[in-house]
């Protein structure tokens, strides 16, 4: 899944002796802290950015695989079934960041944390983790987010929307489910293109021979088409009272969005699009907004993030004002902006950027 | 006056000075383009060494503190050599060329010059302005370029002389075994203090950073190291007291082959107005200074023996100097402009001639530099931030707390 990176200010609430330990040694370590220097014994053994190892890829069809990781110290097994979590990867000496759901359940027990990702055309990262990545490769993780997420205990009756690769947060829901042994009543309608481009088939045929309340519909587009939610009625005569998480491409959930609403049921809708790089196409400039200094300020293509930042009363750091000595280096969270020297363009979450030379391209926001 | 006007430049034309901008336009285009998965693997080969380097001393004097003489001196001197020698590559070639941004294309929060702390007296925020901002921008020009004697030494004989400068080779190597506590008061300005022009409140707030950070520094190295040595503590202290002074001195004696040699000219504050990004490069080329050496030297000192490719590229990686060096100084013999370099020793050498000659007055000592400009003469002192250019005068802009990068 790829949605909005949120960044981690909501980790460690209880420290345990060790790391009361290891925080305590940062004087002998000043100015670094301990775990640069644990980092020389095992790349895990840090905490100050979350670091997993991948430690199996398993591909699941032809275009997507399973990356199971290894998380490092820091890593707390807290996701809530259907959350996304964002993964950093060093390609080329640089690190990429995207978001993905969790497919596997929480727990502590295996050590181990699941996502699932399928190559997109034109998806530069997730070719590289469906076919690029070495088990052994160290990645940077964030922590959990999204509000996409199953409540415990469950709805008696729930409905599941899904199209492609939407099914990884919904999989962490039916994995939990069955975990937990809470399997209520389920409907879940998967829609693919062909049966083998379907992620998790046969683990989804195998929890509906296990738990008799979880039905599975399969629909395949490229012979059945496009899936008209009239269809419905027929598939579940109950929806209209079925607590619904739908997933998938953007006119899919467009479609389920306006249904829903259309019926006046839409507060029993859940929603998590592939894709929140909306506006990051066509008109330049955007609104900016300066998250810790609660401010916002909208402004055209021809003023730089700097500027903005002054305009909208931001202590924004700055230097030489000609993109020469980084001062004003800030950590963009989500958004576009260009770089007015080279044209080029940061898309990237989380990316540092230098606001004195940048203009926005779209909405965006900064970590200042 | 303009940029255009300084001898060394009279020669070029308006379209000469746009091309020799666009050709390192192009150089550094071309090198950003380069960096990649090699570059990143260098400068964490050389993190990964720092720290192995360091953590060995560190973990050496400790171990070596029960053993019988003969076994602990040795290895308390090689683990004192190793100190001096990780704070100096962390220094140099690690934060220094962090701290200016030139691994922030990586997108590692962990190696990041809005993160980056170093192993000496100054805080990396205020290093960040001194250094970045004041020096890189004004390179070399009188009464703006701080780093022109840092206000201790009279290092331009523009500079007016006064009888305290007699003490000039007292001071020179005081600076130079203190120099991190030299550096750590840079940003404060002692001049606009003593004057009163200093923002009290931005004062104590610098002043509050600074005794944190030296306290730390001081506290690890004097304090827990050596009372982790027990009965030894005292050759722990004298040992972590001598890598200190190996790194003062050796980071002094680079930074001072920077700018400070015959061939490297100062401006005045007439050659900032309307530069544009070409005379901006010009201004680089002559008020700095390389020096020559191996493979080695280069990285132990930052890459600053190719000041001017720094100068030039402030933050493109260090590791791609050397290698658009002699495309640099090819672009300068086609154009007939100085480059200069020569031997460390003799660069030095020419650094202790200055120092030496302008303890005096003016008329006592001969010249070794092209002249700045006829009769030039600065007051003493600097002028202050709100005489700069496009600056602000709240000073608040430039603070960043570390707390949310330091987890």
């Amino acid at each position: 899944m790829f949605a909005e990176l949120v960044s981690s200010d909501t980790r460690a609430p209880k420290q345990g002796t060790w790391e009361r330990v290891r925080k305590g040694a940062d004087k002998l370590t000043t100015p670094l802290l301990p775990d640069d220097y644990l980092t020389l014994l095992n790349p895990l053994w840090s905490s100050r950015e979350l670091r997993g190892r991948v430690e199996k890829v398993i591909p699941e069809t032809d275009d997507a695989a399973t990356l199971v990781i290894r998380p490092g110290w820091g890593w707390r097994y807290q996701h809530r079934p259907g959350q996304y979590v964002g993964i950093g990867v060093d390609i080329g000496g640089k690190f990429h960041w995207r978001s993905y759901s969790v497919s596997s359940p929480p727990k502590r027990s295996g050590r181990t944390l699941a996502i699932t990702v399928r190559a997109m055309p034109e998806g530069f990262l997730s070719d590289h983790l469906v076919n690029g990545l070495e088990p052994g490769t160290i990645v940077r993780l964030a922590t959990p987010s999204g509000d996409f997420v199953l409540p415990d205990p469950p709805p008696a009756k729930s409905l599941f929307l899904v199209g492609g690769s939407g099914i990884t947060p919904v999989m962490s829901m039916l994995r939990t489910l069955d975990r937990r042994d809470t399997m209520s009543d389920v409907v879940l309608h998967y829609a693919s293109t062909t049966p083998e481009r379907m992620i998790f088939r046969s683990e989804l045929a195998a929890l509906h021979e296990k738990h008799a309340s979880l039905t599975v519909h399969e629909w395949f587009s490229d012979d059945q088409g496009i899936f008209d939610l009239a269809g419905l009625d027929a598939l579940a005569p109950d929806w209209r009272e079925r607590e619904t998480w739908a997933c998938g491409p953007a006119p899919m959930l467009d479609a389920v969005e306006a249904h829903w609403e259309r019926h006046q049921i839409g507060d029993l809708l859940h929603l998590e699009r592939f894709s929140l790089q909306l506006g990051t196409d066509g008109g330049e400039g955007g609104a900016i907004t300066f998250r810790n200094s609660l401010k916002e300020i909208e402004v055209d293509g021809a003023t730089t993030v700097l500027e903005a930042g002054e305009n909208a009363g931001v202590g924004m750091p700055y230097g030489c004002r000609v993109g020469i000595c980084h001062t004003c280096t800030v950590t963009k969270i989500n958004g576009t902006v260009r770089d007015l020297r080279t044209g080029e363009e940061f898309n990237q979450p989380n990316e540092q950027v230098q606001t004195c030379v940048t203009v926005p391209v779209g909405p965006c926001t900064l970590a200042i | 006056m303009a940029i255009a006007d300084v001898q060394e430049y009279c020669h070029l034309t308006d379209t000469d000075v746009e091309a020799i901008g666009r050709e390192l336009d192009a150089i550094r285009e071309r090198v950003e383009q380069a960096r990649g998965a090699a570059d990143a693997a260098y400068i964490r080969r050389v993190i990964r060494t720092q720290r192995w380097m360091a953590a060995s001393a560190r973990i050496g004097m400790i171990v070596s503190s029960p053993l019988e003489p003969r076994y602990r001196r040795p290895i308390l001197a090689a683990s004192a050599i190793s100190l001096g020698l990780a704070k100096i590559l962390e220094n140099m070639e690690i934060g220094h060329n962090v701290m200016h941004g030139q691994w922030d294309w990586m997108n590692d929060p962990e190696i990041h010059s809005s993160s980056w702390e170093w192993d000496t007296g100054q805080p990396a925020e205020q290093w960040k302005h001194s250094h970045n901002y004041i020096h890189h921008q004004f390179t070399n020009v009188l009464g703006y370029d701080n780093d022109i004697g840092y206000g201790v030494l009279r290092m331009a004989r523009e500079q007016k002389w006064h009888p305290v400068n007699l003490g000039q080779p007292v001071y020179n190597a005081l600076l130079a075994g203190l120099f991190q506590w030299g550096v750590a008061l840079h940003d404060l300005d002692l001049e606009a203090i003593r004057t009163g022009k200093k923002d009290p409140k931005e004062m104590k707030r610098q002043l509050r950073q600074i005794l944190k950070k030296g306290r730390n520094q001081i506290v690890k190295d004097y304090v827990l190291y050596p009372a982790l040595s027990g009965r030894q503590w005292k050759s722990t202290l004298k040992a972590n007291a001598t890598a200190n002074v190996m790194r003062n001195v050796w980071a002094y004696l680079i930074i001072f082959c920077g700018h400070f040699p015959d061939g490297a000219l100062h401006f005045t504050e007439e050659e900032l107005e309307d530069e544009t990004r070409a005379e901006w490069y010009l201004r680089q080329i002559l008020g700095t200074a390389n020096f020559e050496g191996g493979k080695l030297l280069h990285i132990m000192s930052g890459n600053l023996g190719y000041q001017i490719e720094h100068h030039l590229f402030p933050d493109l990686v260090s590791n791609h100097y050397a290698e658009i060096s002699p495309e640099i100084r090819a672009l300068c013999e086609k154009y007939e402009i100085p480059y200069t370099t020569g031997p460390l020793y003799k660069q030095y050498g020419q650094v202790l001639r200055t120092i030496h000659k302008l303890a005096l007055p003016n008329k006592m000592t001969s010249d070794d530099r092209p002249p700045t400009g006829k009769d030039v003469t600065i007051e003493h002192g600097r002028l202050h931030h709100e005489d700069r250019q496009e600056r602000r005068t709240e000073l608040g802009g430039w603070s960043r707390t570390k707390e949310g990068a330091r987890g």
